[in-house]
């Protein structure tokens, strides 16, 4: 008999979705599909809207990483004002941007994923969580609550307010930072550099190793890969640069943010209120075909993790060395995007004190002068979750007359899809399925913390 | 054994989860030992229908506490909603979404149809696609705050809310205790210093930083409304309070609002005109009155702008 298997919530992720398997007469999946669930109308809703309001509005576009969204659309108020930010301002955004980072990889991968791993993907639903890795490992759990306490809090006493951040404003930033501040700032992120590093040798020797056999299979698929490297060596950049767009073989373009209409496009399909992005300028359109997909590409982690020719920074390079060896580049794996997410930890905190120790970081000069006009700015930053597009008009008031946004997460609807359905289909086999076996499927769309 | 506790997110952004996890040191005892949570999305697996999805109607666990953030955008959230209401004891409406509408009721000064209509017609949209229809939940004529459309016991706003206050009334809650809250204006709670009337008649829009000297405390820096600011203190209530100030303040940036307005049942555009005028303002100068209702939308508040009908067409 014909069945749908409705999992709903999908859980531990960010945002709202569900996955349906619609399994035929046999008992095996005829095909699935991840339906992302909420529509709000940011794009609509901020039209007419004075343009340097709209970073304090846009940030609620997610909770779990507004400031990627406050600073994205900053940057492109910039550019529609036609203004340059002061370089402190710049630096300033920068370091709250990549600081924010810090906090959402500790989130992510110990309080969303890990449960996964610590207690294992058949442990009963009851215990597989936050709350049962407290009683499973109750020293790892209180360190981690700790860990991402302190960087929200960092980031909450110098900018106000950590959740739904204001400090960043168009032309720079709204304050200075004080010696004091910098000096504390610069104690926290230390401490949450020594945790990054003990992080990511927990995960290696706790969970990548435990679990090589999944990690090579689960959600497995073959794709391109977009994301940010710096505008002179290729390195690794979340905040500002150019953008890379990697075939399957390796091969790549570069280009500036404001030319993304000319590398990529949006496909709907009618049962997701998300778009799907594609690599437009592939020119072979788009099929989420397991064998042989087209104009697929994933963003996120490991998508940055493989364009980057190099990391800036001494300890991200060194893991980055380690991670090649071992899977090479680009590498596929889909769980891969945890190892990838916590190299970004540590580059994350090791580029955070780079920044703290700049000598112009505590300049006064932190905001330009700006004139409200009309113009168009498109402003890009890599969000945990991908390459986070903001593009806007704006009329001769500098109230914002249109807007295009492309989330993160969006680029990776199309790959988890298909993650889905390769993990659905080769654990479901004739009728047989369980708790624990639908939760690995749940773990493949987990793996790109949409 | 805690209290059990149900968590649901209908139209929400999760900042408002975040800040309940920014509780800080008592979060682990509050999620292990004062809670008992059984259903809880964004931090546990409990299902809707049934751990292996074969179930047909959706169901969440009975609990003495819930918790939901979030507007009423879509039947789904509509559907949770109540079935959030059905199943537990007291129901409370955390964040200004969930209390007032919040960010995305600004939704409800669009045409909705229109709206879609554009986003799936952007120019990085393929040509041809349609507003998405099959197995994704229809939204509502409107967005809605939660007590429009159920019985709410207590309502925390907040853009997100304060986590010590979030501390505060789940404990009160789990205790059967009415919590402590705040429940003056954000002005009340803030030290910034007050000289009367200030030297400007037009209300500035906030392209320059307003005047401080860095590294000085806020209490040394002047009221930004009176530095001619549209600083919506006045008509927005307490709460967000940390380190000695309001958050925004502290930061030298304006208050949007974003707990909702003092009175649960209060107008913030109107009370905002008569603050303005009221410190020598020109309320005309505001560039776009309607966002000043950008946090609380909700209750018929915000209501797209009536398109002139063509003249001789109407009778
Ligand atoms: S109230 Fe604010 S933080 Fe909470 S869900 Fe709404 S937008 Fe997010
Ligand atoms: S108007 Fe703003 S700056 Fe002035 S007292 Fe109120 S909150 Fe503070
Ligand atoms: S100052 Fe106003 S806008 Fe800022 S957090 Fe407080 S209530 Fe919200
Ligand atoms: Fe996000």
């Amino acid at each position: 008999m014909k069945k749908v298997l409705n999992i709903a919530p999908v859980s531990r992720i960010e945002g709202h979705a569900k996955i349906a398997i619609h399994l035929d007469d046999d008992g095996n999946v005829e095909n699935t599909f991840l339906h992302i669930q909420s529509l709000r109308g940011f794009e609509k809703f901020i039209e007419g809207r004075p343009a340097e309001e709209v970073p304090r509005i846009v940030n609620r576009i997610c909770g779990i990483c507004p400031w990627m969204h406050h600073l994205a659309s900053n940057k492109a108020v910039d550019g529609a004002f036609g203004v340059t930010p002061t370089p402190t301002g710049h630096k300033l955004r920068e370091m709250c941007q990549v600081m924010a980072h810090i906090n959402d990889k500790i989130l992510h991968f110990f309080f969303l994923a890990a449960p996964d791993f610590v207690l294992g993907p058949d442990a009963d639903y009851s215990v597989r969580n936050i709350m049962g890795m407290v009683k499973a490992a109750p020293e790892l759990a209180k360190q981690v609550v700790k860990m991402r306490q302190l960087g929200q809090m960092m980031l909450d006493k110098f900018a106000g307010k950590a959740i739904h951040p204001v400090a960043g404003v168009v032309g720079g930033f709204a304050k200075p930072m004080a010696e004091e501040e910098r000096k504390e700032l610069l104690q926290g992120t230390q401490t949450l550099l020594d945790f990054g590093c003990y992080a990511l040798d927990f995960a290696i020797n706790n969970v990548f190793a435990k679990y090589m056999d999944i990690i090579g299979d689960l959600g497995a698929i073959k794709t391109g890969f977009l994301g940010m490297v710096d505008r002179e060596d290729g390195s690794l950049r979340l905040y500002d640069g150019k953008l890379r767009l990697m075939k399957s073989d390796g091969s790549f373009v570069d280009f500036e943010g404001n030319e993304y209409i000319d590398y990529i496009g949006e496909h709907v399909e009618p049962w997701a209120y998300s778009k799907m992005v594609y690599a437009k300028s592939w020119n072979e359109g788009f099929d989420m075909a397991l064998t042989e997909p087209k104009g697929i590409y994933r963003v996120n982690t490991l998508a940055r993790i493989n364009v980057c020719d190099k990391i800036s920074t001494p300890k991200a390079q060194a893991a980055l060395e380690t991670f090649r060896n071992s899977f090479g580049r680009p590498a596929q794996q889909t769980l891969l995007y945890h190892y990838a997410r916590l190299i970004e930890l540590i580059y994350s905190c090791e580029r955070t004190i780079e920044l703290l120790e700049w000598e112009g970081i505590t300049g006064q000069n932190v905001r330009a002068k700006v004139e409200p006009k009309a113009g168009r700015g498109v402003g890009v930053v890599e969000a945990p979750r991908g390459t986070l597009i903001h593009d806007y008009t704006t009329d001769e008031n500098g109230c914002i007359s249109g807007a295009n946004l492309i989330v993160g997460t969006t680029h990776n609807i199309a790959p988890m899809n298909m993650s889905v359905k390769q993990a659905a289909s080769t654990f479901i086999k004739d009728g047989v399925y369980s708790e624990g076996v639908l939760n690995q499927v749940e773990m493949a769309v987990r793996a790109y913390d949409p | 054994m805690g209290v059990t506790t149900a968590l649901e997110w209908l139209g929400s952004c999760s900042g408002c989860e975040i800040a309940i996890l920014n509780i800080g040191e008592d979060l682990v005892s509050l999620i292990t030992e004062t809670l008992n949570i059984v259903h809880a999305p964004i931090l546990m697996d409990h299902k809707y229908f049934g751990q292996c999805g074969e179930g047909v109607t959706l169901e969440i666990p009975e609990a003495v506490v819930g918790i939901v953030t979030g507007g009423v955008n879509n039947r789904e959230h509509l559907e949770v909603l109540q079935e959030m209401r059905k199943k537990c004891k007291v129901l409370l409406a955390l964040g200004t979404c969930a209390t007032h509408g919040g960010i995305p009721a600004l939704m409800n000064g669009q045409d909705q149809l229109e709206s879609w209509e554009g986003i799936f017609s952007t120019v990085s949209t393929d040509p041809g696609a349609e507003i998405p229809n099959v197995e994704v939940p229809p939204p509502l004529d409107r967005v809605y705050a939660c007590d429009e459309k159920v019985k709410i016991d207590m309502q925390l706003p907040g853009c997100p809310p304060n986590p010590e206050l979030i501390g505060e009334v789940i404990v009160a809650l789990a205790e059967g205790r009415v919590p402590v809250l705040p429940g003056k204006s954000v002005c009340d709670t803030c030290p910034t210093k007050r000289e009367g009337k200030g030297m400007v008649d037009k209300v500035k829009r906030f392209i320059n930083n307003v005047e401080f000297k860095p590294g000085t405390p806020i209490d040394e820096m002047r009221c930004l409304l009176e530095q001619g600011y549209m600083c919506m203190g006045p008509v927005t209530v307490a709460g967000c309070a940390k380190r000695g100030g309001p958050s925004c303040i502290s930061a030298r940036v304006p208050c949007r609002g974003c707990f909702g307005p003092v009175r649960r049942d209060g107008n913030q555009l109107l009370d905002m005109m008569n603050g303005l005028v009221s410190n020598g303002l020109d309320f005309k100068s505001v560039v776009d009155r309607r966002s000043v209702l950008r946090f609380s939308g909700a209750h018929g508040r915000l209501r797209p702008v009536k398109k002139r009908v063509a003249r001789g067409k109407v009778k």
